[in-house]
């Protein structure tokens, strides 16, 4: 087990931190909105909204003030807008003979129940499980932002991504 | 619907979205009132912050973002009630401002002197010395001045109504003019009392 959980990167509650997160909203919204739009039919178009700006809140805290917000809100976007398509495809009763995408194997589900138990990781995983999966980033970049190695946030990643699937199999 | 509209719509959405998921940590609206533009904020426990219209309201809300949580979002429907009783209060219906409050940006002594001031009653003024006195520490009248300058909620816990012991109405946080208008608000008599 990694034994640098703590103090890689505190952020003092010194008023230099993030944003109110209605700044974001304002300023990110319509942007969002055209990504949901060029993606996706107009009746879904709504709930990519939503679920982009949701996913983006919940993490909110813990993001690194120097996050380039406009990047990673795309990537968000667009993974939300393959969710929501997917879900919809799912929802059809016609049989087609299109089986469902395969999930990779390092990518956890973004299903409502695995936030609640990101919420429940240690902090380095939680940051490194959020930059990199929800976020997009490479470790590379990942290590920038919490601090410490690349090795160690891979690890931090497989360490978070093992507790995670040992609670989402129960 | 133009994307204005569409975006507001999504907006109001969202941010319902967010309380009912329990991640709108910091719900504010800004309202119109008789004293200027007020700007409202409360957390899941009760109002946090009431700031003037000669507070920056931008730097407010990046200080509530950095002191409580940056899940800081616009939502009027949690300030309905709020808004409600400031309004009533303000426009002489109603003797107090009777609603949750988060002093989660005060603590100890600062605390104690904000927790006490609905003691003095509408209409009534006490004076730095007495507050001293009232919360055992008659030396700190120093204090008292300050905790009452720091006040973040201010109108719903009355600071207004502490004054200089000489009868003069000393700082107020809304500027003097706001609260030479509250204390003339409450020394009129209550028309429905």
């Amino acid at each position: 087990m990694p034994s640098s959980e703590h103090g890689a990167r505190g952020r003092p509650h010194d008023g230099a931190g993030l944003p109110p997160f209605e700044l974001v909203v304002r300023e990110h919204g319509p942007r969002v909105l055209a990504i949901c739009r060029s993606r996706l039919d107009a009746a879904d178009v709504d709930d990519a909204w939503s679920e982009t700006f949701l996913a983006a809140l919940s993490a909110w805290p813990d993001l690194p003030p120097d996050l380039d917000v406009a990047a990673w809100l795309a990537t968000v976007a667009r993974r939300k807008c393959t969710d929501v398509h997917r879900a919809r495809t799912r929802r059809r009763t016609d049989p087609v003979a299109e089986l469902p995408e395969v999930v990779t194997e390092d990518e956890p589900d973004e299903g409502e129940g695995v936030w609640r138990h990101v919420a429940g990781l240690p902090t380095k995983q939680r940051q490194v499980i959020t930059y990199r999966y929800l976020g997009g980033l490479s470790h590379a970049r990942v290590a920038q932002l919490v601090g410490g190695t690349e090795a160690a946030a891979r690890r931090a990643a497989s360490d978070g991504l093992k507790a995670l699937r040992e609670k989402e199999i129960r | 619907m133009n994307d204005r509209e569409l975006l507001n719509r999504l907006h109001d959405r969202f941010t319902a979205d967010a309380a009912a998921a329990g991640l709108l940590d910091v719900a504010y609206r800004v309202i119109d009132s008789p004293l200027g533009r007020l700007l409202v904020a409360a957390t899941q426990d009760g109002v946090v912050r009431v700031a003037f219209a000669l507070e920056d309201h931008d730097a407010v809300l990046a200080d509530l973002a950095a002191r409580v949580s940056p899940r800081v979002l616009e939502a009027p429907a949690r300030l309905d009630a709020v808004t409600r009783a400031l309004t009533d209060y303000l426009d002489g219906r109603s003797r107090q401002v009777d609603v949750p409050v988060d002093l989660r940006l005060l603590r100890g002594y600062r605390r104690e002197v904000v927790g006490a001031l609905p003691t003095i009653g509408y209409g009534r003024t006490a004076t730095y010395a007495e507050m001293a006195a009232a919360t055992g520490r008659p030396g700190a009248v120093r204090a008292v001045g300050s905790a009452c300058a720091n006040n973040p909620v201010p109108l719903v816990l009355p600071c207004h109504r502490v004054v200089r012991s000489d009868g003069s109405e000393g700082g107020y946080r809304g500027g003097p003019e706001a609260k030479r208008q509250l204390l003339a608000l409450e020394a009129t008599p209550f028309a429905t009392a």
